[in-house]
């Protein structure tokens, strides 16, 4: 901003601004900090910031107690599988609602709206019931179609976005030229959307791998459960347990979404923005 | 749901109104054709993702509704049978349900405006020019792209009574010997508000950040040669540029939190003696602990008819505002 601003208020910002670091920060680095303690460490009564003997214990002893490297494979599979598929059949679908407003493009608006408003009890019951019947419970398949169908409102959203941004001129010309709609869809709207939709897989993937409700419900047995289903079980009966491996399980359970998020972060802020000014 | 037929398309008087799709060659025989072969081309777009969201998600809710009218159970062997408004009635004076659906209110109010304010305080901190500017961008990342369960999980560990950074900090300050706070029948709620303040208030700044990078400098500019002060510039430019951005964010954060599940579950599955049992964690507690689907299903009604009238109530401020579309 380009108007100058007095020296008061420059230190008042800079005083909230480290307010918000702080807050921001904190429970972050007392995770990390956990995570690197060793046990005698953690049962002090006066638990310090930064471990005085740091140890990588609690990452083997966190291996040991749980499935991890099962459930991050779980994870990894559902979550890939689920922004593949995601992608692949919100993108036709986002050209339709971007190029071709008619009512389809209105009804599916409002549901993509309406879906965002949707309590998941009333979703999961049937859903469970439905994967019941066609013997779906406990099984990752099960579970990434679900993936798959939660994601696509956001998806879609994100889509119609970058469709609308690729000129239709482009398109026309293309079609002057000879080239059937399909042709024209996959040889010159593709290209230019592939990072679009690069970005809309990513975020398909991160909202998998963070999922914890579904995968709760639905997955029942520990050698098919996910990275956040298994982490819960760190957390005892009587809500008693091992801070250290705890930690240590939930910091690295983090790191894929958190490294891919902060790669995409720009393009789904504009997605959202898109979504919030223009809905 | 229909799908726009080409006639359609053309009243909307879209960019791409049917005359303007791409032709096909030559070898459609007149228009009938053509239009046949354009419709074809369109379902054949739309199925792929249109027939999981009809079979897995509208569906499912048309059955969840129709599921809160019956006894539907888990694990009986005697059919489900339809029992009118029964469940309804029950809910009614099930003075559990109302409890925790109180909880749910102060929860999502307790969150949301808190959320906003901050958010609101950090995205004009961020739009200003200050150093530890891509810092704070980067910080506010973190909680947002961080699996809700490890969310609870830090929290956890922050709140711990004896290994607990909070109590530790607060015996440092010689302010006593903290205390165990999600176990706390005052303090556990308050306690869950903080940390969904935490979460989701980097998801708020970004989009009204965003919403403060499109308000036109020039009008703030003016403004200022005009001598209005920073409070008057917020009122008279930014905020009414910010509004619809500001309301569409409030109104999905109150929803969102009022639906939340994994973050209160991991927290404190709805304890102590059930103070920060959110209406979530009821109805999953009685459909899959206590196999009751019927019941659990009019609960998750009961939830979606308040979030209607909230969606209402927003969409109708929306459209009197009317200064966005």
């Amino acid at each position: 901003m380009s108007m100058r601003t007095g020296r008061a208020t420059r230190a008042g910002q800079y005083l909230a601004l480290t307010g918000y670091l702080v807050f921001l920060a904190f429970p972050f680095l007392w995770l990390i900090s956990t995570a690197f303690k060793p046990a005698r460490e953690l049962g002090s009564l006066h638990p310090t910031w930064i471990p005085r003997h740091p140890t990588l214990d609690n990452f083997r002893q966190a291996f040991d107690e749980q499935p991890l490297l099962q459930a991050a494979g779980n994870s990894v599979l559902a979550a890939v599988s689920a922004g593949m598929i995601c992608v692949l059949i919100a993108t036709p679908m986002a050209y339709v609602m971007a190029r071709h407003r008619g009512k389809l493009s209105a009804a599916a608006t409002g549901w993509v709206v309406i879906s965002q408003a949707f309590p998941f009890v009333l979703l999961i019951i049937p859903l469970f019931l439905i994967l019941k019947n066609l013997h779906l419970i406990n099984s990752l398949a099960g579970l990434i179609m679900v993936y798959v169908v939660w994601s696509l409102p956001f998806a879609l959203w994100m889509l119609v976005g970058y469709v609308r941004a690729v000129p239709a001129e482009l398109e026309e010309a293309a079609s002057v030229d000879g080239a059937g709609r399909l042709r024209t869809l996959v040889s010159v709207t593709a290209p230019l959307l592939a990072p679009g939709i690069v970005a809309t897989a990513l975020f398909a993937f991160i909202t998998a791998w963070n999922e914890f409700f579904f995968a709760l419900v639905l997955l029942k047995t520990p050698e098919k459960q996910t990275l956040p289903v298994v982490l819960t079980h760190f957390i005892g009966a009587e809500g008693a347990a091992d801070l250290g491996p705890l930690a240590a399980a939930a910091f690295l359970a983090t790191l894929p979404s958190l490294l891919l998020f902060a790669f995409i972060q720009r393009r789904i802020t504009g997605g959202m923005l898109a979504g919030a000014v223009k809905s | 749901m229909t799908l726009a037929t080409p006639a359609a398309t053309e009243r909307t008087g879209g960019r791409w109104s049917g005359g303007r799709w791409p032709r096909q060659r030559r070898a459609d025989d007149g228009r009938g054709g053509e239009r046949a072969a354009r419709d074809r081309a369109t379902w054949f777009l739309v199925l792929p993702a249109l027939l999981p969201i009809l079979v897995l998600s509208v569906g499912p809710l048309l059955y969840g509704i129709g599921l809160a009218f019956t006894d539907a159970q888990s694990g009986r062997t005697r059919s489900t049978q339809w029992i009118g408004a029964l469940n309804f009635q029950d809910l009614l004076h099930d003075t559990l349900f109302w409890d925790s659906f109180r909880i749910g209110l102060l929860w999502a109010v307790g969150v949301t405006v808190p959320q906003f304010v901050l958010a609101l305080g950090l995205a004009l901190l961020l739009n200003e020019n200050l150093r530890m500017r891509w810092l704070a961008r980067a910080l506010a990342i973190i909680p947002w792209a961080m699996p809700e369960v490890v969310v609870g999980i830090m929290w956890r560990l922050v709140y711990n009574p004896d290994a607990g950074i909070l109590n530790e900090t607060i015996r440092d300050l010689g302010l006593g010997d903290g205390r165990d706070w999600l176990t706390g029948f005052g303090t556990a709620l308050p306690a869950v508000i903080v940390v969904g303040v935490w979460a989701g208030m980097p998801q708020s700044t970004v989009a009204l950040l965003a919403g403060l990078q499109n308000t036109p400098h020039e009008l703030h500019e003016a403004a200022a040669l005009d001598g209005a002060g920073a409070w008057r510039r917020f009122r008279t430019v930014t905020w009414p540029a910010l509004k619809p951005v500001a309301l569409s964010i409030t109104a999905l954060n109150f929803i969102w939190n009022f639906n939340s599940f994994a973050l209160v579950y991991v927290l404190t599955s709805g304890g102590p003696g059930g103070r920060t049992r959110l209406p979530m964690l009821f109805a999953y507690e009685e459909a899959f602990r206590y196999g009751q689907f019927g019941y659990a299903a009019a609960m998750g009604c009961v939830m979606v008819a308040v979030i209607s009238v909230i969606l209402a109530v927003y969409l109708a401020g929306r459209l009197r505002g009317g200064d966005d579309k």
